[in-house]
């Protein structure tokens, strides 16, 4: 009898899965059918013009309607077995996980500080300025910014979409003052630092009250003043055209240059930009590292836990007699100082720095990391940036591309698109991130991970 | 005189378009607590549908008469609108209730980056207008020194719609079944799943309603301004949402009330002080009442419960 009854259910299966297939598509036709079929373009009078795109629509209908399809007869049962099936218990990490986990740190800073190494080895002197500043320095400024936002977002739980804001304030405040009264990077580093973490406690005291939401879209509105004031109060900033000649970082006062008294001649070496993108790249390592080191202390310090303890329940950390104004601003400014020196940082790389570098887009990039890496989690966010950054660089390599989609295709402007969409994907599958488990701050006798199903219940 | 007479017409104007964003953020925070951060997307996304339907009405299908034209985009308009918005919210939100605190939010951050990177990508990153149409006025106040007082027809057509639409939309919300189901999830979604409410059901409505009402402002302000671009969700977004919390969040009246103080705030401040700085205006009055009045005019005040 069961044998004999399998093949109707079966059958019904299929036509279950044909009907919402077919539903699937009618609704990715709708709503792909006015952006994706059409597009308009401006013709040579400059009038705007409708081009058609029905093959590229019903692409779209039908990758929707066959992935519809294919969920509903084959996936869907699928995961319903796999849910009556019984749970295997919680399995205790194999010995080699414990390994690997005690031994991924070291390896993971042998291999940023041999990086410029391998860079020149492999390509040569003048192969490696690119290799080492596009990828190294670039993601390094990034996991800085992101370890530094993670103390906001991951650790006191407080949504900071403004952060970039600050990254603004200690570049201008490098650029100004270098620029106007001839100080140094090194003075300026931790000026421009303190500047933008009392700009962290000037903006946070009014927000102190407000929830996670309206928090986050207040701090927005904060970054977007400051992006304001800098485009139009010209006479300081030089509104959109930003500032130019910003002097360059020096080797505790040799200047990187081809004179008698640069860096090169002073230690009897030929004259190649690579010795200051070497510095640069080991200054923005140390940074970066001291953002991390710090992060780690402080987290088992009162104040660092005070944190943690804020993020996952305000009321009950103010009925233990947690002082939350302190805690909150301490943590806005925390976070600021690090991008305050990843801002000095930046405007003494580039030499030149315009209001362009800091818009909304560039918060939402960090937030994505310090989400996307996993809130608290020094690695996560480091893996995040890598990944994030270094995957648009990469896919400004990828030539074979142009090969394929034509040569109008320009993979970066996919970037933006892909992170939205990731940042969906991840709240979805996996709200807590990538690297789900947590280091306990406090042990007793022996260090345990805090697992997944733990810290998805908020005890991270 | 002649001045604030003139930016009060088109204060009235904008503020309009803006309230009717904020009832869409307000009417979500309301049933589900959370920022709809992609809203102002949804918005410039239904420009876009209403700049396509429309140039499809007038080059291909060679409709004459504007009226007409302009009733047709609409009504495509909050269709697709509707239908992308309760895309959304099944695809991106509805998996997420119940999870931690801030991943709604996260979640509605990153749909608002794809939606507008998305138009980017499909339709390209240049200003896209539409030829003027609608450019008769009304000159209310002659002034032999030059400096009329006009009402254009475009602003007559924004001021009817949006007012006949908002009575529709006040008339579902408070005099229907629909309405009614609405109100008791806001209140206490458990008890009205209890009481055969379905409430999944019925926040996918509310985001619909929500998306149509973005979908009026969108073409709206297509027709007003005559350009879109990819990038018109974000400020006009955020403006919205500082209606809805300056009106008081949860309030529909307060929404459309806050949407025009807005937009009598903005075209006061280009007019009297700077154009430069006009949204920093909005933005401070967005920090100032979420400091000093978080519960808005016509709000409720938030009693924080354990």
């Amino acid at each position: 009898m069961a044998v004999e009854a399998s093949p109707p259910a079966s059958r019904v299966d299929i036509v279950r899965a044909l009907r919402e297939g077919a539903i699937a598509g009618l609704i990715a036709f709708g709503l792909f059918l006015p952006l994706i079929g059409f597009k308009t373009v401006q013709n040579i009078r400059n009038e705007i013009v409708l081009e058609t795109r029905w093959p590229l629509l019903a692409a779209f209908v039908a990758i929707i309607a066959g992935g519809r399809f294919l969920h509903s007869l084959l996936l869907a049962p699928w995961l319903e077995r796999r849910a009556l099936r019984p749970r295997p218990a919680a399995v205790q990490p194999a010995p080699w996980q414990t390994e690997l986990r005690r031994w991924i740190v070291p390896f993971a800073l042998g291999v940023v500080i041999t990086y410029p190494m391998f860079a020149l080895s492999l390509v040569g002197f003048q192969g490696a300025v690119k290799w080492i500043d596009n990828f190294g320095v670039q993601i390094l400024i990034y996991v800085m910014l992101g370890w530094g936002l993670n103390i906001v977002v991951g650790l006191a739980g407080l949504l900071d979409l403004g952060y970039v804001a600050f990254y603004a304030v200690g570049a201008y405040s490098y650029a100004l003052l270098a620029k106007n009264f001839g100080l140094s990077f090194w003075m300026l580093l931790p000026l421009a630092g303190t500047l933008a973490a009392f700009w962290g406690i000037l903006l946070g005291f009014p927000v102190l009250r407000l929830r996670g939401d309206y928090l986050a879209i207040v701090t927005l509105a904060f970054g977007e003043i400051i992006r304001i004031v800098l485009i139009n109060w010209v006479p300081v900033t030089n509104g959109y055209a930003g500032i130019t000649g910003i002097p360059r970082p020096t080797f505790f006062g040799i200047p990187f240059n081809a004179n008698e008294d640069g860096f090169a001649a002073r230690f009897g070496l030929e004259f190649s930009p690579i010795y200051r993108t070497l510095f640069l790249y080991y200054v923005i390592l140390a940074l970066a590292l001291l953002t991390a080191a710090i992060t780690v202390r402080l987290r088992r310090l009162p104040i660092g836990r005070a944190w943690e303890a804020l993020r996952e329940d305000e009321i009950a950390c103010r009925s233990l007699g947690i002082n939350t104004t302190n805690t909150k601003l301490t943590a806005f400014a925390m976070g600021g100082m690090f991008a305050g020196f990843a801002g000095s940082f930046f405007a003494a790389r580039q030499g030149f720095i315009s209001p362009e570098s800091f818009t909304f887009m560039e918060s939402a990039v960090v937030v994505a990391m310090v989400v996307l890496g996993g809130m608290g989690s020094l690695i996560g966010v480091a893996i995040a940036a890598i990944v994030m950054i270094g995957g648009t660089e990469i896919m400004r390599e990828l030539d074979f591309l142009k090969q394929i989609f034509g040569n109008d295709f320009e993979p970066t402007q996919y970037r933006m698109l892909l992170f939205g969409f990731a940042m969906v994907l991840i709240m979805i599958w996996r709200p807590r991130g990538l690297i789900t488990t947590r280091d306990p701050s406090l042990v007793l006798k022996e260090r345990k991970a805090i697992s997944k199903s733990l810290v998805d219940e908020g005890h991270g | 005189m002649d001045v604030f007479t003139q930016q009060l017409i088109n204060g009235i104007t904008l503020g309009a378009i803006y309230g009717l964003i904020a009832i869409g953020y307000t009417m979500v925070f309301g049933i589900i607590g959370m920022v709809n951060f992609a809203h102002g997307d949804v918005f410039m996304v239904s420009a876009f549908i209403a700049l396509i339907t429309f140039l499809v009405l007038t080059t291909w299908l060679g409709i004459g008469s504007v009226f007409v034209a302009l009733l047709i985009v609409l009504i495509v308009a909050m269709l697709l609108t509707s239908l992308v918005n309760w895309a959304i919210e099944r695809v991106a939100y509805r998996p997420l209730r119940g999870s931690f605190r801030l991943a709604p939010l996260i979640s509605a951050i990153g749909m608002s980056i794809f939606l507008s990177n998305f138009v980017q990508v499909a339709q390209g990153p240049r200003n896209k207008s539409i030829p003027p149409f609608f450019n008769e006025v009304i000159v209310l106040m002659a002034d032999p020194d030059g400096y009329d007082v006009a009402l254009s027809y475009k602003q007559i057509v924004v001021w009817v719609v949006t007012a006949v639409l908002l009575l529709a939309f006040w008339f579902v919300v408070s005099r229907t079944a629909l309405g009614r189901a609405q109100r008791a999830c806001e209140q206490d979604q458990r008890m009205a799943a209890l009481l055969g409410i379905d409430v999944d059901r019925t926040i996918s409505i509310t985001f619909i309603i929500a998306a149509a009402l973005a979908a009026v402002a969108g073409t709206m302000f297509l027709m007003y301004y005559g350009v879109v671009s990819f990038y018109d969700g974000f400020v006009p977004g955020v403006k919205a949402f500082t209606a809805a919390v300056l009106g008081g969040i949860g309030s529909l009246p307060g929404a459309v009330l806050g949407g025009l103080l807005i937009g009598l705030i903005e075209t006061m401040w280009s007019a009297y002080f700077s154009t430069d700085y006009k949204d920093v205006a909005a933005f401070s009055i967005l920090a100032i009442t979420m400091i000093f009045l978080p519960q808005g005019i016509l709000g409720r005040p938030d009693v924080e419960k354990v």
